[in-house]
């Protein structure tokens, strides 16, 4: 049987993709933030995941405004990083676990989460900053240590799903991963957030004691959070903020009680009020 | 809006300041203006686009507001017309632009200006959550 033994969350800051593929990390900017995901980096070593289950949005670059599916999942074998107008990054490209995908995807349909399945897509930064930040910074020809399965919401076109629906969703995705006969270890990441506004005269919002709030009531009172109006996220966190309705679908995915294991929070990264945390099922 | 429920929902946003929520009617508007700015993921489209843009961008049918506000690059109106952040990167991303750096301009701040702002700390929510009551 497959069993999630942690979950992750991060943000996905496209500057941290730029920062890596030109070689910036030792700058004093970006020093402390990379240094943010030491820890990190040797905590995956040790976990040695079979496969990771991806939560992020894509920005435009799988989907565009054709179509905005709320919950996806990729099915595919491999997934290419996407050229998000300056080329694609030179990281590997992503190993899939199609059977697993495809049994995740028809179990949460039964479930009465109506996954869109995707069998053909390109993964942007909202997925291979937190491959980077996890497991360091692999080039083109090398493979990232596990299987992949993206699984996109839409967090882009409003309105998004609910924070409750996200939470219910990660419940469900759970009992799927749990009814997978073959033993692999899984660790779910739900990325993007935490405080950013990237558009309108009131970009740079950050809200640090909001973002604090967030980060203990994921620890320790989920449920709570999961009442947030989207209205709230992006009064007090900005626009962007609403991104953090992710962090709760990879939370419904773990055990109630949880041990937080660390938990990094740095401002600025970019725009950004950058957030990373690491739970692990008691 | 019909829907009494639905109707509150986009409200709440509208006493945001400073923000455009890219919802659904917003996705209808700027379909044309989002379609082409994806079509610059392809480097080939790049090259077309940087050669001529005017040539490049009568096969989008876009409105004469969208084409001024692309032309321009007056990201402020591209978003006011239906443009979505995301999509607009690309844009930036081929003039070789960051998301701080077109952040800076629709603040009206310079790019040292905002640079420092969120060194800072960022901006403060104080005063920043609306419209109807600025003391917030």
């Amino acid at each position: 049987m497959a069993k999630i033994i942690a979950g992750v969350t991060t943000s996905h800051v496209p500057a941290i993709a730029a920062a890596i593929d030109l070689k910036k990390q030792e700058m004093p900017y970006w020093q402390p933030i990379f240094k943010g995901y030491e820890f990190s980096k040797k905590w995956m070593a040790e976990q040695k995941p079979d496969v990771i289950i991806l939560i992020y949005n894509d920005h435009a670059s799988a989907f565009d405004a054709t179509i905005f599916p709320t919950f996806a999942i990729g099915c595919a074998d491999e997934f290419l990083p996407a050229d998000e107008g300056w080329g694609r990054r030179p990281v590997p490209k992503l190993k899939g676990h199609s059977d697993m995908a495809c049994h995740i995807a028809q179990k949460l349909i039964l479930d009465e989460f109506d996954m869109t399945v995707v069998n053909r897509m390109d993964v942007d930064h909202g997925l291979t900053v937190p491959m980077n930040l996890l497991f360091g910074d692999l080039g083109p020809d090398e493979e990232w240590p596990c299987r992949v399965i993206p699984f996109p919401i839409n967090v882009v076109q409003y309105p998004p799903p609910t924070g409750k629906r996200c939470y219910d969703m990660g419940k469900a995705l759970r009992r799927a991963v749990e009814s997978y006969p073959e033993d692999l270890k899984v660790i779910v990441f739900g990325t993007g957030g935490m405080s950013h506004q990237l558009q309108g005269t009131r970009a740079g919002l950050i809200n640090k004691e909001w973002d604090t709030r967030f980060l203990d009531g994921l620890t320790k009172d989920p449920v709570g959070l999961t009442k947030i109006p989207h209205s709230e996220y992006v009064r007090e966190t900005g626009s962007e903020g609403i991104e953090m309705v992710m962090w709760l679908a990879m939370r419904g995915a773990l055990n109630d009680d949880v041990k937080e294991v660390y938990r990094f929070y740095h401002v600025p990264c970019s725009n950004t009020a950058l957030g990373h945390i690491i739970l692990e099922n008691k | 809006m019909a829907d009494k429920k639905l109707g509150n929902y986009l409200d709440e946003f509208e006493d945001i300041p400073g923000t455009l929520i890219f919802n659904t009617v917003r996705s209808r508007q700027g379909f044309n203006l989002n379609q082409f700015c994806m079509s610059l993921m392809k480097e080939e489209n790049r090259k077309a686009f940087k050669a001529n843009e005017a040539e490049y961008l009568k096969q989008w049918n876009l409105t004469d507001a969208q084409f001024k506000a692309v032309i321009n690059r007056d990201w402020t109106g591209m978003m006011q017309e239906g443009g979505n952040i995301y999509f607009l990167a690309k844009l930036f991303s081929t003039d070789g632009h960051s998301f701080q750096h077109v952040a800076a301009i629709m603040t009206g701040s310079t790019q040292e200006e905002y640079a420092k702002m969120m060194l800072d700390g960022g901006r403060n929510p104080k005063g920043n959550r609306s419209k109807s009551n600025p003391s917030l």
